[in-house]
């Protein structure tokens, strides 16, 4: 499949999902030039998503993580290379690295990734203060939370939701180890009763969030309403309207308690920061490239140098339908991109990225899961089910267009939904009000909602109340992430 | 160890010894048996580990949980009857001799 008019060399500046899937995908698609795969992380490529979920309860070591073993790169001649990109030298062609060594290329393709951010407050360098990115951030969190007691999360999105979960249903246990199996069922069971035995309950969490709801970037406000309540039903305290003002040590370097803007302070062992994460583009913006909330790059993914690449969370790239630059966070959209320019490289397309959006949390034995993406903000909500219930879906519109839709413990809606996006058929806020109507259903038959029907009377329709129709998208703001940023 | 045995669309066959309470999935994926993807990791979200359980050994894994089936309607080859997730199929002693047939692609 290779042909004279392939790069003999492709380099790849970052091991994670998306650099990985970019090696992958090049070998995949029979691109017989060198792949070199340069990680700043001492690992094999590895999976994200389970840092914030199932790792952090378990005694799972870093090979459980691993995207492939060992042996798949060698059988595939993709060089893994560790060290630090310093430069770019877009005129020769060459990245450098800290060691002193430097790698040609034909493409380039940046996977830098994000980084997350940290709190700019008195005491935010303590022991007991983590943030939550790489396999070695779980690593430290998960040990720290064997026996920590109170856990206070800054932020209430993604990365703090999930790691909140994880604590409340780990019992601690001095020796260390964190309880699994049949503990974490008796904790989980000892969470919906107002009594917890001294000793075998989790950590004590309160989330401390300074807008009024969790999510509040990422999800509608009945999604959000659900998470509160779900979170609050399993014991963890939230402080919504909230900021962090100090975090204050015990005297020996050890963080011992939270301090909040209106001054109370909250004893703590344990502080997990998420509070969203900051694209990794110094080394774009060093080479020139254009950098506005992530590498700028356009439709095809390509930077302002056609010899360099920039995907997954460190690329702003033109959203489908609204044009608007943006960045993702998730897995889907790392290895979507990967895959768009491996096929690019390789010749097979010159096509434009258009892959619907889709993402995942787990948190308590529910399910979230979206598909779609509200960048331009939603003027209308429809419910499909009790919102008050434990399973429910939210379509977003804007005007008569379905933007976006939230399934919670609705596996099936989500399917239907992804499919409906990624087809373009037309669903409008009537039809989804309509008695009856389902997702899957429209699906094979796209025109229920024509026979008449009292506007409300089957489904909740919420002319918008507070949802991110009142947040500016910025291309710094923390969207939907399967990975613990 | 169950032994498993996964078999190409060429009709290459190779059997591994997958160790219990992991995954048909992770067991290809570990063992540098191409033909299966997971890009979710094994979530049931993204179809990418299809595989088509041998006709005869049916009745040694358990039905698909509703999530899964809904799933399984997004597979980049045809569902058929015997269609599975192998994320989904969790190795137990009960699967030794199981046979799976990877499907001719996965996206």
């Amino acid at each position: 499949m290779t042909n004279s008019t392939h790069p003999a060399s492709v380099v790849v500046v970052g091991s994670g999902q998306g650099g990985y899937q970019t090696a992958a995908s090049l070998r995949e698609n029979g691109y017989r030039g060198r792949v070199t795969l340069i990680s700043a992380e001492d690992a094999l490529p590895y999976e994200r998503p389970p840092l914030s979920k199932a790792y952090l309860t378990g005694r799972a070591d870093q090979a459980q993580l691993w995207l492939r073993p060992a042996t798949y790169y060698v059988r595939q001649s993709i060089d893994l290379v560790g060290g630090t990109v310093t430069e770019i030298d877009r005129a020769a062609r060459t990245v450098r690295l800290a060691d002193g060594s430097s790698y040609e290329y034909g493409h380039l393709v940046l996977a830098t990734g994000a980084r997350p951010r940290t709190l700019d407050v008195p005491g935010a360098g303590l022991r007991g203060v983590h943030t939550l990115r790489t396999a070695q951030d779980a690593t430290e969190l998960r040990t720290a939370l064997a026996t920590a007691r109170r856990a206070v999360v800054v932020g209430a999105g993604f990365i703090g939701l999930e790691f909140a979960s994880v604590a409340r249903s780990v019992a601690p246990e001095p020796g260390g180890s964190t309880a699994r199996g049949s503990g974490r069922t008796a904790v989980r069971q000892a969470g919906r009763s107002t009594a917890r035995e001294p000793g075998h309950s989790g950590c004590e969490v309160t989330v401390v969030e300074a807008l009024d709801r969790p999510l509040a970037r990422a999800v509608s406000a009945p999604t959000a309403d659900h998470f509160t309540r779900l979170h609050r039903a399993e014991g963890t305290r939230f402080l919504f309207g909230q900021g962090v003002a100090a975090l204050h040590g015990d005297g020996r370097g050890r963080v011992a308690s939270v301090e909040l803007t209106d001054g109370r302070r909250l004893p703590a062992d344990l502080v997990l920061v998420g509070v969203g994460v900051t694209p990794r583009t110094e080394l774009a913006a060093a080479a020139g490239l254009p950098v506005r909330g992530g590498i700028t790059v356009d439709s095809r993914l390509l930077t302002g140098d056609p010899h360099i690449s920039a995907i997954g969370d460190c690329a702003a790239f033109p959203q489908v339908r609204s044009g608007n630059l943006r960045r993702l966070e998730s897995v889907q959209n790392a290895v979507g991109h990967a895959r768009l320019v491996a096929e690019r490289i390789t010749g097979s397309t010159t096509r434009a990225y258009n892959e619907l959006p889709w993402f995942w949390s787990d948190q308590f034995s529910t399910k979230l899961q979206i598909t779609g993406v509200d960048d331009e903000g939603h003027d209308t909500e429809v419910v499909l089910g009790d919102e008050n219930s434990e399973a429910f879906s939210v379509l977003l519109f804007r005007g008569a267009d379905l933007l976006a839709v939230e399934s919670v413990n609705r596996p099936a809606d989500h399917l239907a939904a992804r499919q409906l996006l990624a087809r373009g058929i037309k669903v409008t806020p009537d039809d989804a009000a309509a008695p009856g109507f389902t997702l899957k259903g429209h699906l094979t038959h796209p025109a229920p909602g024509r026979r008449h029907h009292t506007p409300g009377a089957g489904r909740t329709v919420i002319p918008c109340r507070s949802s991110n129709a009142d947040v500016t998208p910025s291309p710094d703001t923390s969207p939907p992430s399967n990975d613990p940023s | 160890m169950p032994k498993i045995t996964y078999v190409a669309v060429d009709g290459t066959e190779r059997t591994i010894d997958v160790a219990l309470g992991t995954s048909v999935m992770r067991g290809a994926v570990f063992n540098d048996i191409d033909g299966i993807v997971a890009q979710c990791g094994g979530h049931a979200q993204c179809a990418t580990c299809h595989v088509y359980v041998d006709e005869t050994n049916l009745d040694q894994v358990e039905p698909a949980r509703p999530d899964e089936d809904d799933m399984l309607g997004f597979t980049a080859c045809p569902r058929r009857p015997n269609s599975r997730l192998s994320c989904q199929l969790k190795v137990t002693s009960d699967m030794d001799g199981l046979i799976v047939h990877l499907p001719e692609r996965q996206y």
